[in-house]
């Protein structure tokens, strides 16, 4: 009877397998889509010149990778969490209810959002956030009145655009790229043609109006897209009139099919993001976990390579593949060789 | 009706013939002919895209087989890799490969200039733009093996960066190079100037079906291979768990099993167990093998039994189909001599159903290796760019990936190489689940018995 034996070798298999669970040799990262490309580059330079095995990182999203990470402490929990935002309060308190109170946070550099289009496409030169607030928020001003959006052409309510219908491919909200894209362009563009100011004087309360600022309309005119920017290119591959939120980096390494739009007639670059001319612009972290110092091999090591001056710096291979990398770059190598927590103080 | 029919058929025996059809007869022919007409228009259609899809898939894909690489002698200078002069492993060590790039860059344009290349370029590190990434490393693990080469000048096949292989592969144009600031036109000119005398060419790329993922920066160096033997030990999982429990859980229920309500509930639940979406299966692996068992993450070994779950309703089906198809006289014949119940299912009863089970079990092995969704949920699609794995533990418990999943993690990147890559990565899993599909039709063909 070979299958019992096949049955029960399977079963001590398992039972081998359940045993050696308990050691993980090799760091655990999970979370931003937008870090990860950085993180990947980080992690295979640490493995060949470490003596550490390469650490593996999983995307996902910064939520979904600061949800992982709060779920607590021990090898069956991540080590590193990447965002492309800064950890809400909400996301604190969650990791204490779990056991994780001791979070390092590491802002690695910057990241620029860009706005592109099909590079034989119409000439969406120049844009300003009031232009993409008009085009994409369900209520605009016209005519000093705010009404539902009537715009279907960019040139609608600005004649230096171009002429064709408008069409949006912005980051879905499990994004954190959505969140600053609301808030640097959408909300900004609010505030400027007036719109949250009628919406106060309307007899809505401030943080309402502001809330009410973020939206974006819903008649197919922007769509969300929740894949990556390999989607959004897609899309803008298939609609000559799309014009499609990216990071900077990806848009430097496909400029033979996108080109680019300048917000408020500053071009983006690595050098106007770090000098923050361009607007549209946002730090990037990775959070550690302080339990897993000194429990899994390699971690702090790991944390420190990533943003030592060779990696992180301004001529080292991130800058390299498009992060802008952060001019207080040796205050954050400090905080991590000290190993400083967030809001903590040792 | 009819018995209209039979009282006109005399009135008119005069007019019909079976060799002129009359407009009836006609109509009928005519209606089976579209019939005829739309069947073969959708076998066409199929056909169609099936020859859409395979010319896509090659011409896109084939590409990821070659890979552009630069021939350089690089001088390994005591000065820059051994400062203290002693050969000592430890101190090489401290050698990072940032301190290895200078030498191959060096070394290339030393080349550029022997050749009298006509180049604007004055600066040694502006030939970075045309070395992989993954040169310093590959250096790097030489000299570490052997330090005794620190002083020589050894011959090394380094990789050209994912522009260059474009540029030869015809994917990058020097058009659009004026935005680019990975690579200038000039680069190309290099190129183009080392292409003849062989320098610079493009060869067969045994690193894409050996290598392990690359980074984003350096789309030239990533390869299937660790990836494939990912799936290879969750493939070995799924065979020695779900095979032994699918075909006892299969025999119990046909043969010994009584029929009751238990049992036909049972029956029921493994049906629409076959349905479910995979992704459910690994969520539940999630929470079963990793929060509950502790079993470690991006493990084949979690991998392989979450898709055990998916794939042991598809082996108890068809398992339980063979089972039904031997006739019953092989079994009273059995029982008849004084076989017992077991001795006739083990001894004629499954050796007779076999060709039908492993035809089963290996089309749901293809199923699951082909499945990406549920090793989202386990941590096995990412980075994972570890070494290939040096034995059965490791190769069950240490990260990787599964060549589906890497294929998917490709097709997401930033640099158009990965695409590319993506394709070759599918070429290679289509020619693995078409050869696995035909041992299957060559098994059934060899021993299936019709009664």
């Amino acid at each position: 009877m070979s299958f019992v034996k096949l049955a029960t070798s399977a079963l001590a298999l398992s039972a081998i397998a359940s045993t050696a669970a308990v050691a993980r040799d090799q760091v655990q990262v999970a979370g931003s889509s937008t870090v990860l490309p950085y993180a990947s580059i980080v992690a295979e330079a640490f493995g060949e010149n470490f003596d550490f095995p390469t650490p593996v990182v999983e995307s996902g999203g910064s939520s979904a990778g600061l949800k992982r990470f709060c779920q607590g402490v021990g090898t069956e929990h991540t080590d590193i969490a990447n965002a492309s935002r800064a950890i809400r309060d909400k996301e604190i308190a969650a990791c204490a209810d779990n056991g994780v109170t001791d979070i390092i946070e590491v802002r690695i550099g910057y990241d620029g959002i860009v706005f592109a289009s099909q590079i034989d496409g119409p000439a969406y030169d120049t844009f300003t956030p009031s232009d993409i607030f008009n085009a994409l928020a369900p209520k605009v001003m016209v005519d000093g009145a705010l009404v539902d959006n009537p715009h279907t052409q960019w040139a609608d309510f600005n004649a230096e655009l171009p002429a064709e219908d408008i069409l949006a491919f912005i980051p879905g909200t499990k994004h954190g790229t959505r969140e600053v894209f609301e808030e640097k362009v959408i909300a900004s563009g609010c505030e400027a043609t007036g719109a949250l100011e009628a919406m106060i004087a309307s007899g809505m309360s401030e943080d309402d109006a502001e809330d009410a600022c973020l939206e974006v309309r819903s008649d197919g005119t922007s769509v969300d897209i929740d894949g990556d920017y390999t989607e959004t290119l897609a899309s803008i591959d298939a609609n000559s009139n799309g014009i499609g939120v990216f990071g900077l980096a990806f848009y430097e390494n496909n400029t033979d099919k996108l080109k680019v739009a300048t917000m408020s007639g500053v071009e983006p670059t690595t050098e106007t993001i770090s000098t923050g001319e361009y607007p549209v612009s946002r730090p990037l972290f990775f959070y550690i976990k302080k339990a897993h110092i000194g429990v899994i091999p390699g971690l702090k090591e790991f944390a420190e390579f990533f943003v030592s001056d060779e990696i992180a710096g301004p001529d080292g291979p991130l800058a390299e593949y498009g992060l802008v990398s952060d001019p207080e770059l040796g205050e954050t190598q400090n905080s991590v060789a000290d190993e400083a927590t967030l809001g903590g103080n040792s | 009706m009819s018995d209209a029919s039979i009282q006109a058929t005399p009135e008119q025996p005069k007019t019909t013939s079976l060799l002129v059809a009359d407009p009836h007869t006609q109509k009928r022919k005519t209606a089976e002919k579209r019939f005829q007409a739309y069947g073969l228009a959708g076998i066409f259609a199929g056909i169609f895209f099936l020859i859409v899809l395979l010319i896509a898939i090659l011409s896109s894909g084939t590409g990821a087989f070659t890979q552009t690489f630069i021939n350089v002698p690089v001088y390994l200078d005591p000065a820059k890799l051994d400062k203290k002069g002693n050969r000592d492993i430890n101190d090489l060590k401290k050698v990072s490969t940032f301190g290895y790039n200078p030498l191959v860059q060096n070394a290339l344009f030393q080349i550029v200039q022997d050749a009298g290349v006509e180049t604007p370029f004055e600066k040694t590190k502006d030939m970075k733009a045309l070395i992989s990434a993954s040169a310093a490393a590959q250096i790097r693990d030489v000299v570490l093996n052997n330090p005794d080469l620190i002083g020589e000048t050894v011959d090394f096949r380094i990789l050209a960066s994912s522009r260059v292989d474009g540029y030869l592969k015809g994917r990058v144009h020097r058009e659009d190079l004026a935005r680019d600031k990975n690579i200038d036109a000039e680069h190309l000119d290099i190129v183009d100037a080392l292409l003849p005398s062989g320098v610079v060419r493009k060869s067969f790329n045994l690193g894409f079906i050996t290598g392990a993922d690359a980074s984003e920066s350096r789309a030239e160096q990533a390869g299937l291979g660790v990836s494939m033997l990912g799936s290879l030990f969750m493939m070995f999982v799924v065979l020695v768990l779900a095979l032994p429990i699918g075909v006892a859980a299969s025999i119990y229920l046909e043969e010994f099993a009584p029929k009751n309500r238990i049992t036909d509930l049972i029956e029921v639940n493994i049906s629409n167990l076959a349905a479910v979406p995979s992704i459910v299966f690994g969520i539940l692996g999630l929470a079963v093998f990793i929060q509950f068992m502790h079993l470690p993450q991006s493990a084949p070994l979690v991998g392989g039994l979450v898709l055990t779950l998916m794939t042991l309703p598809t082996i108890i089906i068809s398992t339980r189909a063979s089972l039904k198809s031997v006739p019953p006289s092989i079994r009273d014949a059995a029982l008849g001599v004084g076989a017992s119940k077991m001795q006739a299912v083990f001894h004629h009863v499954l050796p007779l159903a076999a060709p039908g089970i492993l035809t089963g079990t290996i089309i749901g092995l293809a199923q699951a290796l082909g499945e990406t969704a549920p090793l989202l949920l386990i941590g096995m699609v990412g980075f994972i760019a570890s070494n290939a794995p040096d034995g059965l533990a490791s190769g069950l418990l240490d990260p990787n990936s599964a060549m589906p999943a890497q294929i998917y993690e490709w097709a997401k990147r930033a640099d158009p190489a990965y695409y590319e890559r993506a394709w070759g990565g599918i070429i290679v899993l289509l020619v693995f689940l078409v050869s696995m599909n035909t041992i299957a039709v060559l098994l059934r063909r060899r021993f299936e018995r019709r009664w």
